[in-house]
């Protein structure tokens, strides 16, 4: 039994996905190795298009039938990538619940949010009755803190916030209280106190629940707040990862310490934001190399050579030639 | 929600008088001369007789006059008394009119089952064989005219193949069940009568299939487009995520969805085989409306004629009616007020 629970809830290997295009395959990513322990949170961030949904999604293969997936996705002793659909289905939305990027288009229009967090629990239980449905569906929605959960559950997606829908969207996900929480940017469309609010929620989750968390981000700053190690993507690949204190103050990636001096200082002074000059590489047809090249300014003679592999740098694991180079606090 | 149903049904009558003003203005001013359907050819030269005729069918008033008496008729429920059966209009209307809806009804059932059905399977299987064979079966019903399938349907099935009994009801020999909602198949399963109920369905069935296949085209077309439109919807991923199979997905989720702008088309397409039903009625020799209005139209029998036409515009906007209710319904971002 100790044996077995020191075992990573989930160990994904080498994922890759490749979309079917006019003219070829686009590789949205390429090779990504990740880990979550139970009970703890993994931050991923990137900037948009990094890749960070699509490798979500792949591992529920949640993807359109356009997109190739391969690799290993363990999640508690069993491969998601080889399940038959019916098996699948038990884990999906029962141990692994996924909370969607989006809230305002994440809901079916034309069922009550009651009903549809009701299918998520008789779907995972089927001797639950309705009425025992309902009155854990107002349950969960009280859980999220919803006021008025009782004449809540029968209203429609169209009649919630968007910081409502965002909360409702947890207490589906969490309903039928999984092992792994899958959370896609669940704070974006927010404003900044509603932000907090959920942030708050996330992290009590997880401390009575004990569950184990992927937080999608491209916020810095909610990450730090909430994961116990970061993973940073960049073009399909992780090019950074490690504890979030070591990645926050000791970053060994040009990429991740541009991202970090992007985010606006905590002191108060409302600094310019300084984004990454340039724009990713195109999925078709990447430089030889390392894909930041073109926008890095540490960039020497061979970067251009081959793909730096992800090394261990003093405490982190970065993939970046210079990587001994850029030891030292962050800026 | 009854408030709006209210609303809606106070504006019938105004639009009927509409109609009925159109139709009769409309039929005074046609060529064919009215008083040669009342008056036997060879009474044309007897005054006496020409102007007995004039009189009792109000020929000889003037146009205003004939208005204001129609209207005030109409009024009362009298839509005047046909040329050619000398019966009340309104009374052969009733008698044909079960007919008519027995057939309508059961074409649209054909219609929406079949309809949606191809559709929810050439989504699925997209570009698959089901859904190239649904294209051509939607691309004939929609392009062969009904009189024209209708004949070559009753010469293969019923002529050759026998599979299908001839036109008709029912056959001369068997009492129609007693009149309960003159549905024939209604009122024979009410009375418990089964070889009436057998007897009616199997006839009813060509007609309603040949009815109804003109308008499975636009249905299953609208049902598969705009069941792959919400299939890409984020919310399809949301079911998948939580744990529904592919199977659930599509009729709980997806189908909910797509019904929703395939409720409008299903109103125009009753519509339209209100319409439909004309042709295929005279080709079955079908006793309902539309073979009424054949022959009302050869011999120009006005009140026949305007009253069909009211009633197929009753229908018309009680069917539009309906799609409105059930498009609230379904809808829960509509708020009918
Ligand atoms: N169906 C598809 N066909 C081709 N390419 C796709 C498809 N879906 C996504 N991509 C590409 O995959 C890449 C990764 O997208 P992904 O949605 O994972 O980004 P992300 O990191 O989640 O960004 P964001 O922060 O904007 O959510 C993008 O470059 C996107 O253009
Ligand atoms: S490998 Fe070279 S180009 Fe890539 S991030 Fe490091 S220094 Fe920049
Ligand atoms: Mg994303």
């Amino acid at each position: 039994m100790m044996e077995q629970s020191k075992e990573p809830l989930l160990e994904v290997r080498d994922l890759r996905v490749d979309f079917r295009v006019p003219g070829g395959y686009a590789t949205a990513i390429r090779g990504v190795d990740l880990t979550v322990g139970r009970g703890e949170v993994v931050g991923l961030v990137g900037e948009s298009g990094s890749g960070k949904s699509i490798s979500m999604m792949a591992l529920l293969r949640l993807l359109p039938a356009a997109a190739r997936v391969s690799g290993i996705a363990r999640f508690d002793g069993v491969d998601l990538l080889s399940l038959s659909p019916r098996e699948l289905s038990h884990i999906r939305g029962g141990r692994i619940g996924m909370i969607f990027q989006d809230p305002l288009t994440a809901f079916n229009p034309v069922l009550t949010i009651g009903a549809q967090i009701v299918e998520a629990l008789q779907l995972h239980d089927r001797n639950l009755s309705g009425k025992a449905a309902w009155t854990r569906a107002v349950e969960l929605l009280a859980e999220v803190a919803i006021p008025e959960p009782g004449r809540r559950v029968h209203q429609y997606p169209h009649e919630f916030s968007g910081g409502m829908r965002q909360r409702a969207m947890i207490a589906m996900a969490i309903s039928n209280r999984p092992q792994l929480l899958i959370a896609d940017e669940p704070t974006t469309a927010l404003d900044v106190t509603v932000q907090a609010q959920i942030l708050e929620l996330l992290q009590r989750l997880r401390e009575e629940l004990n569950i184990g968390m992927i937080m999608i981000t491209h916020d810095l700053g909610v990450v730090a707040g909430i994961a116990d190690r970061v993973m940073v993507m960049y073009s399909g690949r992780v090019i950074e990862r490690g504890q979030v204190d070591d990645v926050f103050y000791a970053s060994r990636h040009p990429y991740t310490r541009g991202l970090l001096a992007a985010l606006p200082k905590l002191d108060g002074a409302r600094e310019a934001l300084v984004g990454i000059a340039g724009t990713p590489p195109s999925l078709i047809n990447r430089p030889a190399g390392c894909a930041f090249r073109p926008r890095c300014s540490h960039a020497e003679a061979v970067c251009a050579t081959a793909e730096p592999p992800l090394l261990r740098a003093g405490q982190l694991e970065s993939a970046c030639y210079v990587s001994d180079r850029l030891s030292g606090m962050t800026p | 929600m009854l408030r709006y149903i209210f609303r809606r049904l106070i504006a019938v009558p105004l639009l009927l008088l509409g109609v009925a003003t159109v139709a009769f203005f409309l039929s005074q001013t046609t060529r064919g001369d009215p008083l040669s359907a009342v008056v036997p050819e060879r009474q044309m030269n007897n005054p006496e007789i020409v102007a007995a005729a004039k009189e009792r069918w109000g020929l000889d008033k003037t146009l205003a006059e004939r208005y204001v008496i129609y209207v005030s008729n109409l009024a009362r429920g009298d839509l005047g008394t046909s040329f050619t059966t000398r019966r009340p209009v309104s009374a052969d209307l009733a008698e044909r009119l079960p007919a008519t809806f027995e057939l309508v009804l059961a074409a649209m059932t054909f219609a929406t089952v079949v309809g949606v059905g191809l559709g929810v399977l050439s989504a699925r299987y997209q570009n698959g064989p089901i859904d190239h064979f649904s294209r051509i079966f939607a691309l004939l019903g929609s392009s062969l005219p009904v009189f024209w399938s209708g004949l070559i349907l009753l010469y293969l099935l019923t002529v050759q193949l026998g599979w299908f009994p001839g036109p008709g009801r029912l056959s001369a020999h068997t009492p129609p069940p007693p009149p309960i909602t003159g549905l024939y198949t209604l009122d024979s399963l009410l009375t418990g009568n089964i070889p009436v109920f057998l007897e009616s369905l199997h006839r009813l069935m060509l007609p309603a299939i040949v009815l109804g296949w003109s308008v499975v085209g636009v249905i299953t077309r609208l049902v598969r487009s705009s069941l792959l439109e919400v299939l890409g919807q984020d919310y399809i991923r949301t079911a998948r995520a939580k744990g529904a199979l592919e199977g659930r997905v599509m009729i709980h989720h997806a189908l909910r969805n797509a019904l929703i702008p395939t409720l409008t088309i299903i109103g125009f397409a009753f519509a339209y085989l209100i319409t439909g039903a004309v042709l295929t009625e005279a080709v079955f020799s079908w006793p309902g409306i539309g073979s009424y209005a054949v022959s009302a139209a050869r011999a120009l029998d006005y009140p026949a004629i305007i009253g069909v036409t009211l009633l197929g515009s009753l229908a018309f906007l009680l069917a539009n009616l309906a799609t409105d209710i059930a498009y609230g319904l379904v809808n829960p971002k509509v708020k009918l007020q």
